[in-house]
């Protein structure tokens, strides 16, 4: 077995700026982890953007020793459709909030997905509103008590997820900011991936909304209220992959093997890679009684904007030889004076 | 800029109305001269009826035509050739194919235009526009029987008779783009058909129906012309403004090295534009049609930090959202041309009729003070010139320029001399190779004369940088909440704008500069008052007429210019807007104003009038 020599280190992507995330944050891990994903992917750090909107994790491109915009609310995903669209050689990721993303930048995001634009965005979801101090989002849970309602909400949340799959996204994977093993290896999942990848991590704020995530982020709690998920392995969670889960008519179903004449075979295999969605949708929107799907939950190729747009004009110029706006000009209709 | 010129205004026009003899036409023809009339229009008209009265439908020799010419002043002729045709079957627009100007409007039904259709008129292609070499005509489209058939379908008649309606259908989309009320024609109808009211009733269905298409499309069709009186020796074509527009960010592209990169969302009377630029892949454009006006200027911002000379396109209630962004380029210091075809306003307004309103929008429109450079085309092929400028002051002054056009210029045509490209300076973008200084190089360092910040693209080895919309410390350029430096900051991007008017021509001034009274314009208005200021002169009265391209900044020469005339008139399409921030620019100053916001051009002899008035006050 050979080693391969990594062209970079995480610090060639780190910028010499303090890092000004209250002590605590979630979005602290999730940085570490873009500078070990990024050095493993390899692309250099001068070939690289990175584009955010407004937003506690907005703040993140002034922390990369990458090129980087830090943009206005909500349209980080239409400027670095922009950015992609225009330089296709150009690694570009966007990062976000749930705000930012699903809020404001609602349009921009699906629209984004819809194209499959080559983005790798990052979507840090802490379901609230931080850099505003302390308002609901869209993803916080009905009932959720802030400043801003202080009765608690009476509005059903956004899944990210879904909204993803509905906009027709190809490739959807969800983390937790305290497991930085797997965070970087989703991350760098989603660099390699061609086309709009939204990865959701989930971030505590420990200000204004601790332990949102605790349930399942919790060491105690990890193995029974999660599962990993991972292209051709069986899904199976618990302390020691004792349970997994079945298909019970159109619903997902979690057993434990062993128990109830269920074995091995019985237990689903992850296919990430089929164009079909419905089981990526089913794995998805899991919670409550079943696990909460980590890792990648969805990746299937399909054809990517920024390609198809200079192919397209590729296409065009090698049926036509005029390329000066001159030549163009005197080969339309006209007439001479003399 | 001071070419003689001679404006064709709308209210002069040839319109042919033609079709099967059994098509109405000769009605259709009469009901329209007769509103036209009653509307104050000298009229002069041409019926042309076929030599056989039933000759087999279809067939070129069953084209029934009625031509009508209207005009504001005295019309003496039915016209020579028509601006717009109407042809209901492919047989029309064969027979007329000599009768029309090259870039007339042509109306066709498309239900009408199949193949047998066009077999029956001796086509042998399938394009009849591109077999009769009628290639710069503007064609509109329109599904016209099928909409008269499901027009009528509560009324119960059968196919033949439903059809015999769809000529009404035709006079109510010409009267759409023509602007005549339907009453009279209604009135008309309701008279012609007195003893069988169904067939009132169902003309009149399918009249309102035709008035209604085109509004819900925001069909437009131009037949405002500026023509040079004594063109120059070259090459022409037939352009329009928008046009014009696209053609000149192409130019200023390919002369600066960069690659154009378009982001726009549809709107009236601005998508031309996208049209233009999305089709000419060949030349190398990008064009993203975006989920919004929000998303076309910021995926154009994204293209500009990216490498490109970014463009987005629009009018005003697009200009409005694009409002934040905009102050985003200024923060950010990226070059930029937001290019906005002025409409009627506000909020949806009058989406194809052409106003000025939007002037104090781009002057100001954003939060915080955002300073920009403002410049406004003065006629179609000018958009031609004012682009390639856009295109130039932004990506050599790093700043967001906003391009002014109008709904009147930017569907307006004229004959276009083709320039020689050669002729055109290069545009120099200020690139980091610029940078000379000993200390290392930061992303808000400037040239110290311009002020104008070093621009590096993403993919510079060595150089890799972070910007965005909070202040910067102008010497590190790190975000900086500093109170000094925000002032040093304010006064930095306000005075790198100022400095743009070392790099712009002076302000002209056309006419007698020793005349009392200076007429003052800017933007699409051009044509207009210079042949007003004309018609003046002609009378033996002396008058002098100023025209600004330039809005931010001014011109050098602009305060002395004004104030060397004992009397001066802005004359705007608003209220007053421009004449207001000539005020505010220059002490002292206060001009006359004559202003109208119509949505219509200005009536020549209307500005003789007021000119002349007050030069006799």
């Amino acid at each position: 077995m050979t080693t391969q020599e990594l062209k970079y280190i995480p610090k060639d992507y780190k910028s010499d700026q303090s890092v000004r995330w209250c002590p605590g944050c979630g979005d602290h891990a999730v940085l570490n982890c873009l500078h070990k994903a990024m050095a493993e992917v390899g692309v250099a750090p001068h070939q690289t953007a990175v584009i955010s909107g407004i937003g506690c994790s907005s703040r993140l491109p002034y922390y990369m020793n990458t090129y980087g915009f830090h943009t206005i609310h909500g349209r980080g995903a239409a400027i670095a459709t922009g950015v992609k669209t225009a330089r296709p050689d150009l690694s570009v990721w966007l990062i976000t909030g749930d705000g930012d993303c699903l809020a404001i930048g609602g349009n921009h995001f699906i629209h984004a997905v819809r194209r499959n634009i080559d983005l790798n965005i990052v979507l840090f979801n802490n379901e609230i509103y931080g850099l505003t101090k302390g308002q609901y989002s869209p993803t916080s849970e009905r009932g959720y008590v802030s400043k801003s309602s202080p009765y608690g909400t009476v509005e059903d949340p956004f899944i990210p997820a879904e909204l993803a799959l509905g906009a027709r996204g190809n490739f959807f994977a969800r983390s937790i900011d305290v497991d930085l093993k797997n965070t970087t290896e989703i991350l760098a999942t989603a660099a390699k991936h061609e086309g709009a990848s939204v990865v959701e991590v989930l971030v505590n704020c420990v200000i204004f909304n601790d332990g949102t995530h605790k349930q399942i982020t919790d060491k105690a709690n990890r193995a029974e209220r999660t599962i990993f998920l991972r292209h051709g392995e069986k899904m199976l969670f618990g302390e020691n992959n004792e349970k997994g889960l079945v298909l019970d008519g159109l619903k997902l179903k979690a057993v434990t093997l062993n128990q109830d004449g269920y074995t091995l075979d019985n237990i689903l295999t992850h296919d990430a890679h089929t164009p079909e969605n419905t089981m990526h949708l089913l794995l998805a929107m899991m919670g409550g009684e079943l696990p909460v799907a980590l890792g990648v939950i969805r990746e299937v190729k399909a054809a990517v904007y920024d390609q198809e747009v200079a192919k397209q004009i590729a296409t065009v110029q090698a049926n036509n030889p005029i390329r000066k706006l001159q030549d163009f000009l005197m080969s339309g209709e006209i007439w001479e004076i003399k | 800029m001071a070419e003689e010129t001679k404006v064709t205004a709308l209210d002069d026009v040839v319109i042919r109305f033609s079709g099967d003899s059994g098509d109405g036409m000769q009605l259709t023809g009469t009901i329209f001269s007769n509103v036209s009339a009653i509307l104050g229009n000298e009229i002069s008209t041409f019926p042309d009826y076929p030599a056989e009265i039933r000759a087999p439908q279809g067939t070129l020799s069953g084209v029934s035509g009625f031509q009508v010419h209207l005009g504001a002043g005295k019309v003496f002729t039915p016209g020579d050739k028509a601006d717009v045709l109407v042809a209901m079957n492919p047989a029309a627009l064969k027979v007329n194919v000599k009768n029309i100007r090259p870039n007339a409007v042509v109306i066709i039904d498309t239900d009408c235009f199949q193949k047998a259709d066009l077999e029956k008129a001796l086509f042998e292609t399938e394009d009849p526009f591109k077999e009769l070499g009628l290639m710069g005509v503007q064609v509109v489209a329109s599904p016209i029987s099928s909409m008269v058939k499901s027009g009528l379908e509560s009324f119960g008649l059968n196919n033949k008779s439903a059809l015999r309606c769809k000529n009404m259908f035709a006079l109510g989309l010409v009267c759409w783009l023509f602007d005549r009320p339907l009453e009279q024609a209604m009135h008309m109808l309701q008279n012609k058909f007195a003893k069988k009211p169904g067939i009132a009733e169902a003309n009149i269905k399918v009249l309102n129906d035709g008035y209604n298409y085109g509004h819900n499309t925001h069909s437009t069709v131009s037949t405002y012309r500026i023509e040079s009186t004594k063109p120059a020796k070259g090459f022409y074509t037939d352009i329009n403004g928008n046009k014009a527009t696209a053609y000149g960010l192409i130019a200023a592209a390919e002369k600066s090295g960069l690659q154009l990169f378009l982001g726009s969302y549809p709107i009236t009377p601005a998508t031309d534009i996208l049209h233009e630029l999305a089709a000419r892949k060949e030349l190398g454009v990008k064009t993203v049609q975006a989920e919004d006006e929000i998303a076309g200027i910021c995926t154009a911002i994204g293209a500009s930090f990216a490498g490109s000379l970014a463009v987005t396109t629009t009018s005003g209630p697009g200009l409005a959202l694009k409002g934040e962004a905009m102050g985003l380029a200024v923060i950010a210091e990226l070059p930029l041309v937001i290019v906005n075809v002025q409409r009627g306003g506000p909020s949806t307004g009058l989406p194809t009729k052409s106003e000025q309103t939007d002037l104090m929008q781009a002057l100001y429109g954003r939060n915080g003070e955002s300073p920009l450079v403002v410049i406004a085309a003065s006629t179609p092929t000018d958009c031609f010139d004012a682009a390639f400028w856009a295109g130039k002051l932004a990506v050599e002054h790093m700043t967001p320029v906003i391009l002014l056009t109008d709904a009147f210029i930017a569907n307006g045509s004229s004959a276009w001399r083709i320039p020689e490209m050669d002729s055109y300076p290069a545009i120099k973008p200020n690139y980091v190779a610029n940078y000379k200084e000993s200390a290392p190089w930061k992303a808000y360092r400037r040239d110290k004369e311009s002020l104008v910040r070093y621009w590096v693209a993403p993919g510079t080895e060595g150089l890799a940088h972070r910007i965005g919309g909070l202040e910067k410390n102008c010497e590190t350029s790190a975000i900086c909440t500093d109170p000094e430096n925000h002032q040093k900051m304010t006064h930095i991007r306000q005075a790198k704008i100022d400095n743009i008017a070392n790099h712009i021509p002076a302000l002209e001034v056309i006419g007698d500069q020793d005349a009392e009274l200076l007429i003052v314009g800017w933007g699409g208005t051009y044509g207009h008052l210079l042949e007003a200021s004309n018609e003046v002169r002609k009378n033996g009265k002396k008058i002098a007429f100023a025209h600004f391209k330039f809005i931010s900044p001014l011109p050098k020469n602009s305060e002395a210019v004004l104030k060397s005339f004992k009397k001066v008139m802005v004359v705007e399409q608003n209220s007053g807007q421009f004449a207001n921030y000539l005020r505010g620019k220059i002490e002292n100053f206060d001009p006359c104003q004559f202003n109208r916001v119509k949505g219509q051009p200005f009536v020549v002899a209307r500005l003789v009038e007021e000119f002349t008035n007050l030069l006799e006050a």
